[in-house]
């Protein structure tokens, strides 16, 4: 049985196809524009590089920002429930999932069936979001793919007070002036998010024991999950299927009719 | 709501037209008083209104128009002006609106009439007093300031002498504004009406403790503005009447506001004026029903305090201690009554970036809610007039993920 999730976010949009339990294949794109035409690419995608006919896929869920411009899903449910979903098919002990999308972070709780006990969602603000370093890269003139290994190499990060995104940006431009490393900028950035994330995850009421697990793009960044490690003060679980965890558990939701 | 043949009288009662058509005639009146001798009075929406309906003062609700403005989406453009005033946009939006309001030709209905006289009853919030005093400056009319202090824990004797005192300098002041003396034998009157009105309206809410509930929060926003601006009069307590007979029958042929409730939802703070109709089809498709709220049950939640034979007497009390001038435990224990009586299965939380009051210890009774009833909860981020802090986007995400917990915590699929 041939199930499809489909993650259409603000920035990229995602596909998973599954056999069963089986992830056969994922594809991505930019959500750009057009969310209906990236969806319907991706599924295009995904069937012919498989040589599976539409016909035999049995459900199709989509997600995401844009889960209500894909015309031919049969569900739409929201990224919360998928990223827990998700979360649970590539790791079973998974308690916690901290996902941090392109217009917003989000910490979820699991209970013990994998379903969501609790959720919460960053303010009306672009801090703690994948939006806020796509800024920072674009001051700092590094790729975002960058953001990761250079601040491994920060000997000292420096401090980005502010929360608010516009703000945080001067006080990026004030270091950049001031002659401050880029790596330590950058690790200062991560410090940034990290904090802000880990406060809001911390209201939900975290087990000090709950395996945590981080989803979503910007769970590739090492440096950013070491520093949300270092806020929790607690191991984060990454999977290298991530970036695709959404759509992973929206796939797993299309296997029953609901 | 559709039209309704009523079974003795065979003619069809439309409440939501009728309703519209006393507020409209209100309106009139309101806007008329000059040429009809009549003084205008502007008074806070928790103000107590009784001794300005005894001395035939036309009361006029700035927050009743403010919803107004929201509603009618004029709330943008009428902030904007405020700010280029000169006004903070972190100031609340019925504030901004009403006072950018008065200085221009335009509003909803276009504008309040003038006022002679305010009154200002801080039992609501401390934004009021700064915001009639500007209001008195720019209209050059008199002030008056009924100071009710905050009761984290008990009413005490001290605070009950000091705010009964201010209501018998009210009655002076109304007396100086209008140059008449009060009838106290009237007064007597208006306040056993305002008591059997606010009765009437809590009977009305109190018919969607039925399953299906025959109205949701939404038509509560809409029929609360009579028990604000006319209580105390013999209209409102017909209305009302009339009304939770409608409720009452159609629970009686399980009639449900929405066609397959299955979720019920209790409401916290003001609503998005804007956004009523959008937010009521969010929550209906769902199949979720907003049963009950704190803000609408604010008119009527004081009533234990109130002695109908003695209306000046325990309005001290009842008006100090209303929903938004007490603690937040208090808060939260109303809060959780409320879940109770309404059976809610979940609650949602507008933080409102206006009104801090009533937006300040939500995470506290989020807290509070979750421990002691093991609800979920949901907190959405707006303001009720002003557009500008609402993300539909977001806003429609958070609802639809919260209803997904509620279909699984309530064993659905």
């Amino acid at each position: 049985m041939y199930t499809i999730g489909i993650d259409i976010g603000s920035v990229t949009a995602k596909g998973a196809l599954l056999s069963g339990d089986t992830l056969l294949g994922a594809d991505y794109c930019f959500t750009g524009y057009n969310a209906k035409t990236a969806a319907q690419k991706i599924l295009d995608r995904l069937l012919e590089v498989h040589g599976i006919d539409q016909t035999e896929i049995s459900g199709i869920v989509a997600t995401g920002y844009g889960r209500n411009s894909v015309p031919f899903a049969n569900r739409k449910l929201t990224e919360i429930m998928c990223h827990a979903w998700g979360a649970r098919h590539l790791h079973p002990n998974v308690q916690v999932v901290i996902d941090i999308g392109g217009q917003d972070s989000k910490a979820i709780i699991l209970n013990e069936g994998g379903n969501v006990a609790n959720f919460i969602m960053n303010d009306k603000c672009a801090a703690g979001t994948g939006r806020f370093l796509e800024v920072m890269a674009r001051a700092l003139e590094v790729d975002l793919d960058e953001f990761g290994a250079l601040s491994l190499k920060a000997e000292q990060p420096e401090k980005i007070s502010s929360l608010c995104a516009v703000f945080a940006e001067s006080e990026v431009v004030s270091l950049i002036a001031g002659g401050k490393k880029r790596e330590n900028i950058i690790a200062g950035i991560h410090e940034a998010i990290g904090s802000r994330v880990s406060a809001m995850a911390s209201r939900l009421g975290i087990h000090p024991s709950a395996p945590i697990m981080m989803t979503g793009g910007v769970a590739k960044n090492i440096g950013l999950v070491n520093a949300m490690e270092k806020a929790l003060g607690a191991p984060i679980i990454v999977s290298p299927h991530a970036q695709i965890t959404g759509a992973i558990g929206a796939a797993r939701l299309a296997q029953s009719s609901g | 709501m559709t039209d309704i043949k009523q079974e003795n009288e065979n003619i069809p009662v439309n409440y939501e037209k009728l309703m519209r058509e006393i507020m409209t005639i209100y309106y009139i009146d309101a806007k008329t008083a000059r040429q009809n001798n009549k003084k205008v009075a502007w008074i806070t929406s928790g103000g107590p209104v009784e001794p300005l309906i005894a001395m035939d003062i036309i009361p006029v609700y700035p927050e009743n128009y403010g919803a107004m403005i929201g509603a009618s989406k004029m709330g943008v453009d009428l902030c904007k002006k405020a700010e280029e005033m000169g006004y903070s946009s972190d100031l609340c939006s019925y504030a901004r609106g009403d006072i950018s309001c008065a200085t221009v030709n335009g509003g909803p209905i276009g504008g309040l009439p003038k006022p002679d006289m305010l009154v200002c009853c801080n039992n609501i919030c401390g934004t009021v007093l700064k915001w009639y005093e500007i209001q008195a400056r720019y209209f050059k009319v008199p002030l008056f300031i009924f100071d009710t202090p905050i009761v984290h824990t008990e009413f005490t004797p001290e605070m009950k002498n000091y705010v009964q005192r201010q209501m018998i300098e009210y009655v002076q002041f109304l007396e100086n504004a209008t140059g008449r003396k009060m009838d106290w034998d009237r007064m007597k009157d208006v306040g056993k009406l305002s008591v059997e009105g606010q009765q009437l309206w809590q009977e009305v809410l109190d018919t969607t403790i039925s399953r299906p509930s025959p109205m949701t929060a939404f038509d509560a926003f809409f029929f609360l503005a009579l028990i604000v601006t006319l209580r105390g009069t013999s209209q409102t307590i017909d209305f009302y009447r009339g009304l939770r007979d409608e409720m009452r029958r159609r629970v009686s042929v399980g009639q449900g506001a929405i066609p397959h409730e299955r979720y019920r939802l209790l409401w916290d703070n003001l609503p998005i004026w804007y956004r009523l109709k959008w937010l009521s089809k969010e929550f209906a498709k769902h199949d979720a029903c907003l049963v009950a709220d704190t803000y609408t049950s604010a008119w009527c939640g004081s009533l234990k305090y109130v002695d109908e034979n003695d209306f000046i007497g325990s309005a001290a009390e009842s008006y100090t201690r209303i929903y938004l001038n007490i603690g937040v435990d208090k808060m939260a224990e109303i809060v959780l009554s409320m879940i109770d009586k309404y059976g809610a299965d979940g609650i949602v939380l507008h933080s409102n970036r206006s009104c801090k009051p009533y937006s300040f210890g939500q995470y506290d009774i989020q807290k509070i809610v979750e421990r002691e009833r093991g609800i979920p909860s949901l907190i959405i981020e707006a303001d009720m007039c002003d557009e500008r802090s609402f993300s539909e986007a977001q806003t429609q995400t958070r609802i639809d993920a919260f209803m997904e917990m509620i279909r699984t915590a309530k064993g659905g699929s």
